[in-house]
Formats: structure tokens, sequence, C-alpha cells
């Protein structure tokens, strides 16, 4: 045994420390590609327990690797290093809301979902709603920054916290932030702290903020015969004084393969559709179904779908759900992205995709949240074939470019990772990745917590390719 | 050096590439709840199984993974890419099997409940001849005289809830063929069960009167023997094959339009008998053949429509369905309606009634601690409806829910009865 394994056996309790092969292959993966062997898993459940391990990993300089659910599809929680994978889930659920202040304080393994849950209890709402809300921790939730169809309305994961604890790599426990909405004193390490990716503190606790549950919804189904069309109605709408709580764009390919899936009753000649829920107040509800139709009708919209009852609705609803596991038939292998671009230039960035897919001759659908810009280009492969993934990494790294090109980002949820790590320069440029590693090396002297993400290394490319 | 290639085809390693480990599988797997890991979730046994299959970790290492799934196949329906985790993990009890890495004492419990509990190729009895099971107080006996300490330790709790055995009269005197009393409607064919039919018979009787008052010619042919479920779940695909050639045989040999079980986990395997067996072979076909017409009791009832229900019943009644009628043939609804249709009693529903119960097939009996750690978690959810009777679809889970009973010293307050009994109760006659 090695040293610090003795070590770790002196601060937590055996049965929290897993060495088995068995057990160590239980946590070699998340929702990405690779898979990584670490040394030990460890089973945290308070933050006195992350402290220690992080202390002992500090003097032994062992890599920590914090992981919640492990759906990550940017490799976030990826023992990439080997060393210690410190498993979050476990930790005993925490929700404690205090409806009067509008917030919930809740440990890091609590389920997005439960969050949302506990507070409509009490008529209110945890906003942030990423599809993998059912399963995904609030750890990973902070950690990625991540958010959902919702965000077009209401903003993502760090518009919703107020305060976290924190152990940093150094084993200390800090508190960031507070109850306060409001709250000016010193740095906001909060926010630092959120979309981190785990490389600069564990999170033990977060004080998250509540909003009151908007009465009603109205969903919306456009379809449109131009791709075009659909991105230019999306400006046009968003630029009319209405803000839809949801607004998803959906592809012909998309379509087609929710219907081979799961027959909908999505309209299969359109090329593409937008579906839009809108929220509030029944009675502004009626005015603003009218204006969308409006201009939708003005732009050239081929039709327009009012569901009449909530089931209709929530069908609708459901098919785009279906899309990720629809898509996922064509081809086994998805290499899904989620590069952003301004929402004037969706129109410019469906073209590029539509000419990558072209050059590369590689299967893409595309879906997303495209109110706020956030498209999930996903190309379809299958990753025993060394040729096609040779094709496909050409063409993430070219849709990447373009993203940066039209003025766009990387990532607009999903994380950068490992994935995306060998692109971060082209976006920042070297001046601002070299602030952001300063930070890194001031947070953690001896790179243990999450060490191989986000920065990419000397000559590191995407490979999407393993023996 | 074992071979990769036999491996590899055994736990359909192409099927493994459906999973994209989004992990939407983790909240409905009750190992992964109760076990505290990824190693005992859905998700982390078919890596584990890809591992295995590439060379990269042994069969011994997936041994205890797989030994602890419960088989329940929660996962499967909540899966988004439809991954078929049923085939893998026979696949990889097959392996397991093969490679002979399970520990002695497991072995031997193993031998004794298929060479002297359930019919195994040797045994090949016909139904009729069910007092093989075991006689009251049989099963701890025979334990302790081949020396199975953990399980005699345990037989003991499992006989004090077994039903008694009905005299061999009344099997003798059953009836092969029954006539409905008016309109013939259709003629079907029951499949009895070997548990249902050795400590279930006034159920199975119960089965056979609904489907007659409903407008049934029933049939029960003879030579019809176990389905096999357990033998597949157990990876002794050679005997769960022989077991399936056997019924295929003798159902074969009557005309029917469906045949009728009502015993979720024996429904689910024989809808799967197809998959025993090579395609494009005799078999195949045959199985294909066998397999379309087997339904659930309550699709019947529900298909037929031909009782109304005279007497009401007082009863307060929650519903915990059988896994592999819900994972696997995907009936939920039919055995709601049922109940439903009975006049006076109340049904809550369990807050996740799609949750195992910790019976699944022989697993209480050879994982008894990790089976009673799933049992107290239902329980809990049992007793928060404060409901008198729990309703089940499936043999097993009907043990296993008396089981809880008398766990939670509940005896007396709650009662587990099969849907088809509740129903008898009701006063059913023809419409
Ligand atoms: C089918 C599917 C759909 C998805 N849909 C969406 C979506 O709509 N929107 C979206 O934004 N994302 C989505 N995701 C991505 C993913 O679910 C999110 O990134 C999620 O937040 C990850 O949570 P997790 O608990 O699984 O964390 P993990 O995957 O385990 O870890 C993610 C990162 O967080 C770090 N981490 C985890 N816990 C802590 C902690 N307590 N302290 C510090 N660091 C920590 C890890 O080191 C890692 O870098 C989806 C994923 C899948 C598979
Ligand atoms: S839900 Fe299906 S695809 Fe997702 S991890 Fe589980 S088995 Fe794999
Ligand atoms: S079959 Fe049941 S116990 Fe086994 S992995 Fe699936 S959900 Fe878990």
């Amino acid at each position: 045994m090695n040293s610090w394994m003795k070590k770790l056996l002196q601060v937590l309790p055996e049965k929290q420390i897993l060495t088995d092969l068995a057990d160590r292959y239980s946590y070699s993966f998340d929702a990405s590609f690779g898979e990584y062997l670490p040394e030990a898993v460890v089973q945290v459940k308070n933050n006195h327990e992350v402290a220690a391990v992080l202390r002992v990993a500090n003097v032994y300089k062992v890599p920590v690797y914090p992981r919640g659910s492990g759906t990550c599809l940017s490799g976030g929680p990826l023992p990439v290093k080997g060393g210690i994978v410190m498993d979050m889930s476990q930790w005993p659920e925490k929700i404690e809301m205090q409806p009067e202040d509008l917030i919930v304080k809740v440990s890091p393994s609590a389920r997005t979902s439960e969050i949302n849950k506990a507070a409509e209890a009490y008529g209110l709402m945890y906003a942030p709603d990423p599809s993998s809300a059912h399963v995904a921790t609030i750890g990973g939730n902070l950690a990625e920054n991540s958010g959902g169809p919702r965000g077009l309305k209401y903003g993502v994961t760090k518009d919703y916290v107020i305060g976290l604890e924190v152990v940093t790599p150094e084993g200390k426990i800090i508190k960031t932030g507070g109850q306060t909405i409001k709250n000016v004193t010193g740095y906001d390490l909060t926010k630092l702290m959120v979309g981190c990716e785990g490389t600069l503190g564990v999170i033990t606790e977060a004080t998250l903020k509540l909003i009151s549950k908007p009465p009603a919804t109205q969903t919306i189904l456009v379809s449109f015969s131009e791709v075009r069309t659909a991105g230019k109605a999306i400006s046009k709408t968003l630029t009319s004084g209405i803000l839809p709580a949801k607004m998803e764009f959906l592809d012909q390919a998309c379509i087609r393969a929710v219907e081979n899936f799961q027959p909908a009753g999505l309209p299969i000649e359109a090329e593409a559709v937008i579906i839009i829920e809108l929220d509030g107040h029944p009675e502004s509800l009626k005015v603003e179904k009218e204006l969308i139709k409006g201009i939708m009708k003005q732009i050239g919209a081929v039709d327009i779908i009012i569901p009449k009852t909530v089931e209709e609705a929530a069908g609708i609803w459901h098919a785009r759900k279906q899309v990720s596991p629809a898509i996922a038939k064509i081809k086994p292998t998805k290499v899904s992205e989620d590069a952003t671009v301004p929402r004037s230039r969706i129109p410019d960035m469906l073209d590029r995709l539509n000419e990558i897919k072209r050059k590369y001759n590689v299967e893409v659908v595309v879906f997303g949240h495209a109110g706020d810009g956030n498209l999930h280009p996903n190309i379809l492969c299958d990753k025993r074939d060394q040729e096609e993934m040779l094709r496909v990494e050409r063409a993430v790294a070219e849709l990447f470019q373009a993203a940066i090109d039209l003025g766009g980002t990387l990532s607009g949820e999903h994380g950068i990772g490992t994935m995306k790590a060998p692109f971060m320069e082209s976006e920042l440029g070297a001046a601002g990745v070299d602030m952001m590693k300063r930070i890194k090396n001031s947070w953690d002297p001896n790179h243990i917590l999450n060490t191989g993400k986000i920065f990419s290394e000397q000559g590191q490319r995407l490979v999407l390719r393993h023996d | 050096m074992t071979n990769l290639k036999e491996i590899q085809e055994k736990v359909n390693y192409d099927k493994l590439f459906d999973c994209v480990q989004c992990g939407y599988c983790l909240p409905a797997c009750p190992t992964y709840e109760t076990m505290e890991r990824e190693t005992h979730s859905p998700r982390g046994r078919i890596n584990l199984v890809k591992m295995v299959a590439e060379g990269k970790a042994e069969v011994e290492d997936l041994r205890n993974p797989i030994e602890k799934c419960l088989g329940c196949m929660a996962c499967m329906t909540v899966c988004p890419t439809n991954v078929e985790y049923n085939l893998i993990f026979e696949g990889a009890k097959e392996v397991i099997e093969d490679h002979d890495v399970k520990p002695a004492a497991l072995k031997k419990t193993e031998d004794f409940i298929f060479n002297s509990l359930f019919p195994s190729s040797n045994w090949m009895g016909s139904i009729g001849n069910a007092a093989w099971i075991y006689q009251k107080s049989g099963l701890q006996k025979a334990a302790q005289t081949t020396h199975l300490t953990a399980l005699a330790l345990h037989a003991g709790r499992f006989e004090r809830v077994m039903p008694d055995l009905p005299s061999p009269i009344e099997r003798i005197l059953r009836k092969r063929r029954v006539l409905p009393d008016y309109k013939l409607r259709t003629t079907v064919a029951f499949f009895t069960g070997c548990v249902m039919d050795a400590m279930f018979f006034k159920t199975n009787q119960n089965t056979v009167e609904l489907l007659r008052l409903s407008g049934a010619e029933v049939l029960m042919p003879k030579g019809q023997t176990c389905c096999g479920a357990l033998h597949s779940h157990a990876g002794k695909a050679e005997s769960a094959r022989e077991l399936a050639m056997r019924n295929i045989e003798a159902f074969d040999l009557e005309d029917v339009d469906y045949i009728v079980n009502n015993a979720g986990g024996c429904g689910a395997k024989m809808t799967e008998y197809p998959q025993l067996f090579e395609e494009n072979t005799t078999w195949h076909e045959r199985a294909k053949e066998f397999a379309a017409k087997v339904r659930d009791i309550s699709e019947v009832l529900v298909e037929l429509d031909g009782l109304t229900f005279t007497q009401p019943v007082q009863r307060l009644v929650t519903y915990q369905p059988s896994c592999h009628l819900t994972n696997i043939r995907r009936i939920c609804d039919e055995p709601r309606m049922l109940l439903h249709a009975v006049p006076g009693i109340l049904v809550k529903e369990l807050e996740r009634p799609d949750f195992c119960c910790g019976s699944a097939g022989i697993y209480n009996l050879v994982n008894y601690d990790e089976s009673m750690k799933i049992l107290d978690l239902k329980m809990m959810d049992v007793k928060e409806r404060k409901t008198n009777t729990i309703i089940t679809t499936n043999p097993g889970c009907l043990l296993q829910m008396k089981l809880g009973i008398e766990r939670h010293g509940l005896e007396g307050e709650i009662e587990a009865v099969h849907l088809v009994d509740l129903l008898m109760e009701a006063g059913p006659s023809a419409k």
C-alpha cells in the first residue's frame, strides 16, 4: 500500500475508500469520451472529510477529481491523471427550505430536480432546468454552470447562487457570499467557483435563490420551410417585447429521428421547427400568444400549432426530450457540442454547419436552446470506425472555429473539461488564458484538484479515437 | 487466458455500445440506492461487462456486481436509448457460470435450489406432480441436511409465510378442460407455473374460473413445466432452453388464441423464448409463435371484458406490480383497471410502485441481506399508505410481501393477496 493510501485510511472510515478494480472502473468514466482508471475512490459525506482528503492529497501531490453523478458531457470528472476520484453523490441529501427568504440551502449531492420539487411545495421554483436535472447533482450543476431551456428568460445556475461553502485544494473550509440577494463585500468568489469545473475548490454547500412559480404556461409549435427563416424568427420574437420562457429549435433530421423513434406528430416535411413556451399570468398569455402568431405569419412560417390541452402541450415537450435518444438511433456515437453564438448570428451558424457537414462528409443534426443562441450541433458517427472519427475530429475543430468567428463561444453550458481544452486560446487569446492559469496557480499551487482540465498541455489536440 | 471473443459473443458486446453512459438509470436502480456505489448501478454494471469483454478486467471482477443485480429491469424502462440490459445481464450470468468463479457456498446453494427445488433438466415432471417443491417445513430440513447453513438460517422465515399445500385429491381432481356456461368467446391455454401451482394452487383455480366466467374455454396442457426464468437468470442457459422446448411442445398440441399465465415473471420469460434460440432455426420460429400468444391474466380479462363484480370488498388496497410485468411486458394499466373495477375498495398507489420488492427470483434466497434492505424500503412505502392489503401479480412478490409483513410485525394488520384472489372475492359473474 502506498503512503498516501495509508494516510487516507487514518482520515476516512475504511468503507468509504474503494480500491477494488471493479469499483475503480465504475468511476473511470462520465457521459463523454474515454475511461481513466483512478487508484482509489473516496466517498465523502461531510466537509471535514473533504478537507482531510484534500490535505493528504496536497501533501503527497496526488490528483483529486470531484465527481457528482458523472453526467458531464465534457470529461469534467474523469481522473485523467489517475489519483483519487472524490465521489460526492453519497453525501446525505440536505434540502433546507427558507421559503420566506426565498432561499434554500442544499448539500452538494442534492439532485437539481429534487430542489425544484421542494420549492414547488411552496409555490416557488428553482429555475435552472438542465435536461439531466433528475440525475445530476447541484454540485455538478454549480461546477459546470449548467442551464436549460428556461435559461432564455430566467438565466442559468450562476444567476441563482448567493453563497457557497467551499474546501480549497489546500484543505481549508471557506464561505463565499452569504444569504442576501445583494452583497458586494470583496471579490465575488462565489461567481468564480461557479463554472470552475471543480478545478479551484470542492463545493460542500450552496445557498440558492428561488423565485415564484409562474401561474400558467402556453406552448406554441411553429414550423418553417427554411432553416434561415426559423433563425430569423428567433431574433424577431425576442425584439418584439415578448420574452418566452423557452424557445427550442429542431432541424429536419431531428424531427424525423423523433418521428421514427416514437411518433409524436411533429411535421416531418418542415425544414425546422421552433417550440415556444410562454409563461406568466393567463390573461397576458392570451395577448402574447396572438402577438407571436402575428410575428410568425409575417415572417413566413408554414404552420403554427397551438395545443388545446395540457396533455397536447406535454406531448410536444416530450417529443423535444426524445431528440437526444432518437438521434442516437441514427448512429451509435454522438459527439454532442454546445457552441453558442450571438442570437442574430444563428442563421449564419446554421449555414456554417451545413458547409462543415458537406466538407467532412459527416452526419450533423442540430437542435438546442436557440432562444439564447445555444445550439447543440450533434455529430453522429461510430467510434469503432477510426477513419470516420478522424473526419469528425476535424469537423469539430472547424465547428468551434466557426462559433468563435461569429463572435460566439466554445461552450454555452457543457463546459471545457478535456475535450475543448485545446481550443481555449483561440477564443480567449494567450494573455486571457494566462490570467486564468494564474488564478488556478494561486488557488491550487500543487495542481492537485482536477488537474488536466480546462488548460491544455503543450501540443494537446482533440482526440475522439482510442485504440 | 480467457477467450475474449467467446465472452463478447455471450454478453452481446455490440449492444454495450447502445449505452451512452447518461446515468438516467441511476435513480431507478434499487441496488444503487441500497449499496451506494456506481459498481452496483446499471451504468456501472454495463461498463464492467465491457471492461471484461475487452480484457481490461477479469470475469471474477464482474461476479459480485452481477450477482447483486436483481434483474428487475427497472433500468430498461427508463433508459432513453433502449439498452437491452436483459440480454447483457443474462449473458454476463452465463459467462460467470462458465468461468466457474462462484464461491463454493453459493454454488452449493444454487445446486440445491435448482436440483431439489425447481425443475432442472434432470427433473422434468409434469404438473400434478408438484409436491416436489416442498412439504411445509421441508425446505429448512432439506437445507440443513445438505449443510447449507446460510440458506437453512433463512429458510425457516420463508416457510412461515408459505401457504398450506392443497390435498393431493384436489390436485388429482383438477379438470384439464373447462367450458364457459354461455357463449364461447375464445379458447385459451393456461400456464400453471411451478411455484404458483405448488404454493398457490387455489389462485390458479381462481384464475381458470375468472377466464371461464369471462367466456373462455380453458385448457391445461399436460407436459408443461417451469418457464425457466430462474435458470436463465442464474446463467443456466442450457437448462432454460430445455425447459422452453418442453413448454413449446406441450402448448403446440393445442390450438388456442392465447397462452395465459398469472405470474408476471413467467410471462416475461416466455415472451423472451425466441432469444434462447439461434435465429432462422425451426426452434426460433416455434418460439416466436409461442411468445406471440403469451398473455398475462389481467390483459385477457380486460380484453374479454366479460365480468361484473357483485360483491363489494371492504379493503384499503395498495398495488405492488411485478417488475417483469412492468419492465419487460410493459403492462401497467390492465391490473389497475381491474382493481378499480372492484366495488367498495379504495386504492392508494405506492410512492414508488416500480421499485423492486427484492424478491427477484431466488435473489432473496442467495442474497438474503441485500434483499431485506430493499424489502425494508418497500415496506416503509407500504406503511405510509396505511392500507390493509397489498395486491401483487407474481408468486415471488407475493411471498416476499408476506415475508415483509411478518418482518415488520404487521400480521393481522396487512395482508398480501394475488390480484386474481381479490377479484374472486368480489363476486365475479358473467356480464
Ligand atoms: C442526457 C444528458 C443531458 C444533459 N443536458 C444538459 C443540459 O440541458 N444543460 C446542461 O447544462 N448540461 C446538461 N448535461 C450535462 C451535465 O448533466 C451537467 O454538466 C451536470 O451539471 C453534471 O452534473 P453531475 O452531478 O453529473 O456532475 P459530474 O458530471 O460528476 O461532474 C461535472 C463537473 O463538476 C465537478 N464537480 C462535481 N461535483 C462537484 C463539487 N461538489 N464541487 C466541485 N466540483 C464538482 C466535477 O469535477 C466535474 O468537473 C446533460 C448531460 C446528459 C448526459
Ligand atoms: S440510462 Fe441507458 S444509456 Fe443511460 S447510462 Fe443507463 S443504460 Fe446507459
Ligand atoms: S436490473 Fe434492477 S437491480 Fe439490476 S441494474 Fe437494472 S435496475 Fe439495477
